[in-house]
């Protein structure tokens, strides 16, 4: 396990390198001067050329790079060209929103797709599990902004139940978070099934029906014990889908999360925070699928062992 | 009358077993049978629909589904119906630019770094890996940003986040086939590098790579539709599904057709890709 996990921690520098590269050369690939960008359209040449050294584009690439990497290490990623406010600051007043949005999502996908699998895999080929597949797939063919509008036209404008833009309340959060919760909801009820189907083929399940253990404890805690590895994982690894759905639902909701200020930015051309916001997600979700690879590898004997 | 009954026969034969074959793979059918409609709504869109998509009607705007708008009109009084069926046109379009791209790029990137040594191999690998990084949405933001929002770059984007799918799909499948005899035997016989991932490799690998298409499909037009509804992608007036909900949000309350039926357009789509896509992997899994 450990040469498993040293190499996995080897990768992790190297990904985040690759993806801070990506991310510097995507932005200076920009048509133009990007400090003409930068300062506006209405800047003096003046206003353009201090730009141009503040930004050190009068450097060489290479000393470009290394003074951004440095300076996103130390937490210092530029300034916006909006709110001229450090981009770190205006990332850390909304990560709580997208955060809080994100697990509130992740619970109910759990609760709501975890027993669903599991029904479906019990009453497998039965009329449970068709309605959950069914359901499943219908959920992962959803575009989720247009399951927001449907939402808020019903509770917000008609009904007048819930609030319609904005986190004011946790009201607030309900329609966003469940929004956001029905792909992975969809994701893991067909994660569960099948994870949950492969067990139940096991010699020891058998056994335990053989020695008269009652179902629900077979699928409770022998079953869903087994099974709950790769729905772990699957959880893990869909984090990158989650935030990239929280880009779009926070633009639908005013959500004011980190995935709105992204679209923000993009309108208003704030490449500094366009940078600091796409470096901050990525690296939030190499560091998840790093975590569940890790949790896979403590878990799993065939690894442990390895 | 003999001769006429052999004829009629075999025939009748091809139909029932086409249909019995229908019956027990009901996936194809189905997601076959969806995505064939939405096909043939996007080739015959002129004639379906009962006006032109961009004729405004500034007299008739913002009205309820009936027998002349069976969707209603829009803000600018277009008949939603008719932009929902040219709409078919601009995603089916998407989807064949977008997964080409992916293809195009992905699978021999993924065969070459299957048939390479260790190096190429694992610079390819880590490019992917990088990219892979990305949640799509928030990789075709940033591509987006830089190149401008327009449909084709947003196309772009979204084949760019796709490349990494198709990379190692063909890897793995590459890993997989090169073992096999007969690709060792065309090894061992001289024949080129080229000609072997060409002809020996990528011939094995595309049902899979069909599978993934189709799943792949699903994915394009629901990202496409995300940024277009964000004002990332299609712009107005051009009958895009997302684009048509972005201005459907400014009358929740007011017209709900014009948000109502684009999205609906999308479920349907979506599902028969994957539900298509499904029954695909199911048919070429050899396991089952």
């Amino acid at each position: 396990m450990k040469a498993y996990i040293l190499k996995k921690l080897l990768a992790l520098p190297l990904i985040l390198i690759g993806v801070s590269l990506l991310v510097f050369v995507a932005i200076r690939a920009l048509p133009g001067d990007p400090a003409r960008l930068m300062a506006g359209p209405e800047a003096t040449q003046e206003a353009v050329d201090n730009m141009t050294v503040r930004l050190g584009l009068d450097r060489s690439l290479p000393a470009q790079y290394a003074s951004f990497a440095y300076g996103a290490v130390r937490g210092d990623l530029g300034t916006s060209i909006k709110s001229k406010l450090p981009v770190v600051a205006e990332i850390a007043e909304r990560l709580p929103f997208t955060i809080g949005l994100a697990i509130t999502a992740y619970l109910i996908a759990i609760g709501i797709g975890v027993p669903a699998g599991m029904i479906a895999a019990i009453y497998r080929h039965g009329w449970p599990d068709q309605f959950v597949m069914i359901l499943a797939i219908a959920g992962a063919s959803i575009a989720n902004f247009w399951l927001a509008l449907m939402a808020m036209n019903t509770f917000s404008v008609q009904l007048g139940w819930l609030p319609l833009l904005g986190a004011s309340s946790w009201k607030s959060f309900i329609l966003p978070s469940i929004t956001l919760a029905v792909l992975p909801t969809a994701v893991i009820a067909r994660m569960t099934r099948s994870s949950m189907i492969e067990v139940m083929s096991q010699d020891y399940i058998r056994t335990a029906y053989a020695k008269g253990v009652a179902p629900s404890r077979i699928y409770w805690s022998h079953a869903l014990r087994n099974a709950l590895l790769p729905i772990i994982t699957i959880v893990g690894l869909n984090f990158g889908s989650l935030i990239g759905g929280a880009v779009v639902t926070e633009s639908v909701f005013n959500w004011p999360g980190i995935g709105r200020f992204l679209v923000d930015a993009v309108r208003y051309r704030d490449y500094p925070v366009i940078q600091g916001v796409t470096l901050v997600a990525v690296t939030g979700v190499v560091m998840m699928n790093f975590l569940a690879e890790l949790l896979i590898a403590v878990l799993n004997p065939k690894i442990r062992f390895d | 009358m003999a001769s006429a009954d052999t004829d009629i026969a075999p025939r009748r034969s091809v139909l029932v077993r086409g249909l019995r074959w229908m019956a027990n793979h009901r996936s194809i059918a189905l997601g076959g049978f969806l995505i064939g409609m939405i096909v043939l709504a996007a080739i015959f869109a002129p004639l379906i629909a009962p006006a032109d998509p961009y004729m405004q009607d500034l007299l008739a705007t913002m009205e309820a589904p009936s027998l002349a708008h069976p969707f209603g009109t829009d803000d600018n009084g277009r008949d939603i119906f008719a932009r929902v069926i040219f709409g078919a046109r601009i995603s089916l379009l998407e989807v064949v630019l977008a997964v080409g791209l992916a293809v195009l790029v992905g699978v021999p990137l993924g065969i070459l770094s299957g048939m390479s040594g260790r190096y190429v191999d694992q610079a390819i690998m880590w490019t992917m890996d990088i990219l892979f990084a990305f949640p799509g949405i928030v990789l075709a933001i940033l591509i987006v940003s830089v190149l401008g929002s327009s449909l084709i770059n947003l196309l772009i984007a979204i084949a760019i986040f796709s490349v990494p799918v198709y990379a190692r799909l063909s890897r793995n499948l590459t890993l997989g086939l090169k073992r096999m005899d007969y690709v060792e035997a065309a090894v061992s016989l001289g024949i080129s590098r080229r000609r072997i991932m060409s002809h020996y490799i990528l011939r094995n690998a595309i049902g899979p790579i069909i599978v993934q298409s189709t799943l792949t499909a699903g994915t394009v037009i629901l990202s496409a539709a995300s940024l277009s509804f964000l004002g990332l992608g299609a712009q107005p007036p051009l009958p895009e599904w997302g684009a048509m909900m972005s201005d459907g949000r400014n009358y929740l309350g007011l017209n709900i057709w014009m948000s109502l039926f684009p999205g609906l357009a999308i479920m349907i789509t979506v599902l028969g890709f994957n539900i298509l896509g499904d029954g695909l992997r199911d048919l070429l899994d050899p396991r089952k």
